[in-house]
């Protein structure tokens, strides 16, 4: 790490006073909110000194004046993009799950009252947005942070940023809020087939090749995944016809387990790829599945709850 | 939301094209036509650009344009260097960074030059119009700078904050204003051609030269009496003292400068004024005659003309005093009165007629009195369009067309007077004014512009003579309106029919003028004037700025309670439902973070049934306030309920 970079890693603890996570909502107090001129501030000064040099030069009284009220203006503008950011209202929002690999999203609620603002939210290296926050209004910044590795992860330290309204200074605060995103493992790219259904209480077993079953249409009802949703079907109808979703055989009855033991791969992360892609193949063909895992035991069920919970139980295997 | 980017949009693009015109306007007038036509062009291109969404010309193009630019530019004015060809060099600067412009930075770029063109406007003007149309280009340049930075707002809005902004600058702007130590400019040499457009007398005068000047309602200058004004036929301001002539244009002679006064003064009383000189390009100042007390840096000639150190280039502030009815030059030279006697060839008649006096009248004095018994005989016609004369110019004045204006008046009669013996010369200046009744300043104008003679009598010393108080005393006595024959061209505003011009001229002139003396005139010494004034011992650079650390340091604090207080700010009704809440807190019944008010009513209601109807009541009345539709009386019943609330 550079010196730089270190040393404005020391000021933002120092300047956040208390240890991260902190309690939200957090409110931006003046004596945690920064100001310091932008290089355009700063052309604004040189400019100004030029102006007023000028003026003595060719004594020009009303240039006094011009070249005074700008530096005015320069001050004013200090207050103004100062007052954007102290009083304003951060709270924790939406953080959905994302796979290994993918960005997470996480939500901040940014509330101010007063007139209109422009914040940008940034994460060092990761994520730079803008918002535009009306008087009195809440609103929504979405913050990208890749997601490397499955399990918590926590929001970096955010700093909130804005040079509204005239550019000449910038003012900047941290936050960080305790936020989490749980990330799934990245689903194999390449795993073997679903395994076997088991035969539940009667001892019916017959191989079943999954979505090749096809059992039947009905009518789609908003909670039906989309994978299920008759595409084809709904192509050579005309538009206004309703939507149908496939029905398959195995959805009916029959239990698959996905397995810990199945999973051919010897190292922890790769297993947890193939069980990942498993269950997300198991859901898009609707079945009804549990999942054993050496900790423990998710009793079959099936639907969108039931493959996050796994999910969920994939990502936390063995974290901390 | 939107990732940032900082690329322009149209609406940028035209508020960056607004500000651009705003600021080249005011200049236009003042720059060579090519120039204004080509900023003119580069700002409709642009226009025609955003509006078809055609991308900006490539950066190496404008590159090559620059070079023909700067060329045409040398061309123009001969060199790089100076106040012209720098604004010209910042026009061509800003109409190329306009079609430039794409990203947030270029837009910076052409709001700092609008800056930059908007002070250099103010060499041309300074006037209260500018500064209005000043005030309102700021206004648009900073409304342009806050669209750099928010793409998405109204117009209305971005001049309505950056009008805000300005306004909340003006305290500040006052402070430093008054108290930022002043250094009297300029810090180095001005480019000559500075101040090249100034109107005011000239150091020759030939027939019709000072006629010109007088049609202009220009102000010359601006005087202040300690006490009462002298009477208006004492008011002879002294101007260049022209001794020699060619036949048609008198010119001054070369005198010698110092600053002690070269005459005596008689025991008359005394007059004490403050003169504010507009800048005129010449060095000399005018006073009343003789100066007895001469101002601080001038010097005084041996023609008795008060002289500056260099030419008065911008409106200057002096302080003199003058004793009317003096009498100097007993002692003059011998030199002098040689040329104030020589003569060129020409103009036999006046020259016979002087010299019948000179054969009957015994001393100068006589003969004195002999020319102005002739001045008042001849019929003369005070006109401002006399007709041209020819190559015996005092003959054809005095004997043909006996047409003319003060200075073939004065030119004719100094010429008799050389012709019979008599040392003579032309002296140019101002006579008279016009109390303003407004600000009690008396104001001369071009349009006071005079030429009268001066007469050398032996043991008296020059004799003021004013040939053309001789034929048309109302013009010393009232104005040049009464001397003048009516339906003869006469400047506007001495035109007897125009009075109520002349009253809202005359509010508007005290308008200026103060203007002048505290905006454009407040210079070091009227600061520390204006500071000592205000009580402030010994006013310096270090008690100013120790002043003006302390008053900024009060405005930002005004100002920043103003920014921080305005964040904590609950609305009306949410004050009065915490009022009731902590009242509720104080019996007992606190109000849990996660309830909402019509839950905490119920809860309180199901405690203390007693209240349980206002409680539900004030709660709904504040549910409505706060998040649905109230009407306008709901605000004042929840107020009253809220006073009326003791649980």
């Amino acid at each position: 790490m550079s010196l730089a970079a270190t040393l404005h890693e020391r000021f933002a603890n120092w300047a956040l006073r208390t240890r991260p996570p902190e309690p939200t909502p957090i409110v931006l107090r003046q004596r945690r909110v920064y100001v310091l001129p932008t290089r355009a501030g700063l052309a604004f000064a040189v400019a100004l000194l030029v102006m007023l040099i000028a003026s003595i030069n060719y004594n020009l009284g009303l240039g006094h004046a011009l070249v005074f009220l700008l530096a005015g203006l320069g001050v004013v503008a200090i207050l103004h993009t100062f007052r954007n950011l102290v009083g304003m209202t951060v709270d924790t929002g939406r953080a959905d799950p994302v796979f290994a690999g993918e960005t997470a999203h996480f939500g901040l609620l940014l509330h101010a009252v007063g007139d209109r603002r422009r914040i940008r939210v940034i994460v060092p290296d990761c994520s730079r947005t803008e918002v535009d926050i009306e008087a009195g209004a809440t609103v929504e910044a979405r913050v990208g942070v890749p997601a490397l590795r499955r399990g918590w992860l926590a929001l970096p330290r955010v700093t909130l940023e804005t040079s509204y309204p005239l550019g000449l200074v910038r003012s900047w605060s941290y936050v960080a809020p305790g936020m989490r995103c749980l990330v799934y493992p990245q689903p194999a790219a390449e795993a073997p087939p679903l395994p076997a259904v088991a035969g539940d209480a009667g001892g019916r077993r017959f191989n079943h090749r999954g979505s090749e079953d096809f059992a039947g249409l009905r009518g789609h009802q908003p909670a039906d995944s989309p994978c299920h949703v008759a595409w084809k079907t709904a192509a050579r109808l005309d538009a206004s016809a309703p939507l149908m979703t496939k029905q398959f055989a195995g959805a009916h009855g029959e239990i698959l387990w996905i397995d810990w033991d199945a999973a051919p791969a010897d190292d922890v992360e790769t297993r947890l790829s193939i069980l990942a892609r498993w269950l997300l193949d198991a859901a898009a063909q609707g079945q009804t599945w549990g999942l054993r895992l050496p900790r423990g035991t998710l009793p079959p069920a099936s639907g969108d709850p039931h493959l996050h919970a796994c999910l969920k139980a994939l990502a936390l295997h063995e974290a901390g | 939301m939107k990732p940032v980017s900082s690329a322009l949009d149209p609406v940028q693009c035209w508020w960056l094209l607004g500000c651009g015109a705003v600021a080249l306007a005011p200049l236009a007038p003042h720059l060579p036509f090519w120039l204004s036509a080509a900023a003119a062009a580069a700002l409709a291109l642009r226009a025609w650009l955003i509006h078809s969404h055609q991308p900006a010309p490539s950066r190496w193009v404008l590159s090559l344009t620059v070079v023909p630019a700067v060329v045409a530019v040398v061309t123009q004015y001969r060199t790089l260097f100076g106040q012209n060809p720098g604004v010209a060099l910042l026009v061509i600067l800003l109409a190329l960074k306009q079609l430039e412009s794409g990203d947030r930075r270029d837009a910076f770029v052409v709001v700092l030059l609008c800056y930059f063109l908007l002070l250099s406007s103010l060499f041309y003007s300074q006037s209260i119009p500018s500064a209005l149309g000043l005030t309102a280009a700021v206004t648009i340049t900073t409304a342009a700078l806050a669209a750099v930075g928010d793409s998405g707002q109204r117009p209305a809005r971005l001049l309505r904050l950056a009008g805000l902004m300005l306004v909340q600058a003006i305290p500040l702007l006052l402070i430093l204003f008054l108290l930022f130590p002043r250094v009297s400019g300029p810090l180095w040499g001005l480019p000559r051609d500075a101040f090249s457009a100034q109107s005011g007398l000239s150091d020759t005068m030939s027939p019709g030269s000072i006629g010109s000047l007088v049609l202009s309602d220009a102000m010359a200058f601006r005087v202040r009496f300690a006490g009462k004004p002298p009477p208006r036929n004492a008011l002879y301001w002294r101007g260049p003292v022209l001794t020699l002539y060619d036949g048609t244009t008198w010119r001054a002679a070369r005198f010698r400068v110092s600053q002690q006064l070269p005459y005596g003064q008689p025991d008359s009383r005394e007059f004490a004024y403050e003169v504010t000189l507009e800048p005129h390009n010449k060095p000399w100042l005018f006073a009343l005659e003789f100066p007895d007390r001469i101002p601080a840096g001038a010097v005084i000639a041996s023609d008795y003309q008060l002289l500056s150190a260099g030419p008065v280039v911008q409106r200057m502030r002096y302080d003199v005093a003058s004793r009317t009815g003096g009498v100097p030059g007993a002692d003059e030279s011998w030199s002098v009165l040689r040329l104030a006697t020589s003569l060129p060839p020409g103009n036999p008649r006046a020259v016979g007629l002087a010299h019948t006096w000179r054969r009957h009248g015994e001393s100068d004095a006589a003969i004195l009195a002999e020319a102005l018994a002739f001045f008042r005989r001849q019929r003369f016609t005070y006109t401002l369009d006399p007709p041209a004369l020819g190559k015996d110019a005092v003959d054809e004045f005095l004997f043909d067309t006996r047409q003319g204006f003060c200075e073939h008046f004065a030119g004719a009669f100094v010429f008799v007077m050389r012709a019979a013996g008599v040392p003579a010369r032309v002296v140019t200046g101002y006579q008279g004014g016009e109390i303003n009744p407004i600000d009690g300043y008396l104001e001369v104008r071009q349009s006071d512009a005079h030429a009268w003679a001066e007469v050398w009598l032996a043991g008296r010393g020059w004799v003021r003579i004013d040939p053309t108080a001789q034929s048309f005393p109302q013009r010393i006595e009232q104005n040049l309106a009464a001397a003048i024959p009516a339906g003869d061209r006469l400047p506007l505003l001495m035109r007897p029919d125009w009075s109520w011009l002349r009253g809202m001229r005359q509010r508007w002139d005290a308008l200026a003028n103060g203007w002048n003396q505290w905006v454009l005139g407040y210079t070091p010494q009227r600061q520390r004037d204006f500071l000592a004034g205000l009580g402030m011992k010994s006013p310096d650079w270090r008690s100013m700025t120790a002043a003006l650390t302390a008053l900024c340091a009060a405005v930002l604090l005004v100002l920043t309670g103003w920014a921080l207080h305005r964040r904590h700010r609950l609305d009306a009704a949410q004050t009065l439902w915490l009022r009731a809440a902590a009242r509720l807190a104080r019996r007992g019944l606190p109000r849990h973070p996660w309830e909402g008010c019509r839950d905490y009513a119920e809860r309180v209601a199901g405690d203390r049934p007693e209240i349980a109807a206002s409680i539900r009541e004030i709660a709904a009345l504040y549910a409505r306030l706060r998040y649905g539709r109230a009407d306008a009386g709901a605000l004042d019943d929840l107020r009253s309920r809220v006073a009326a609330f003791r649980p």
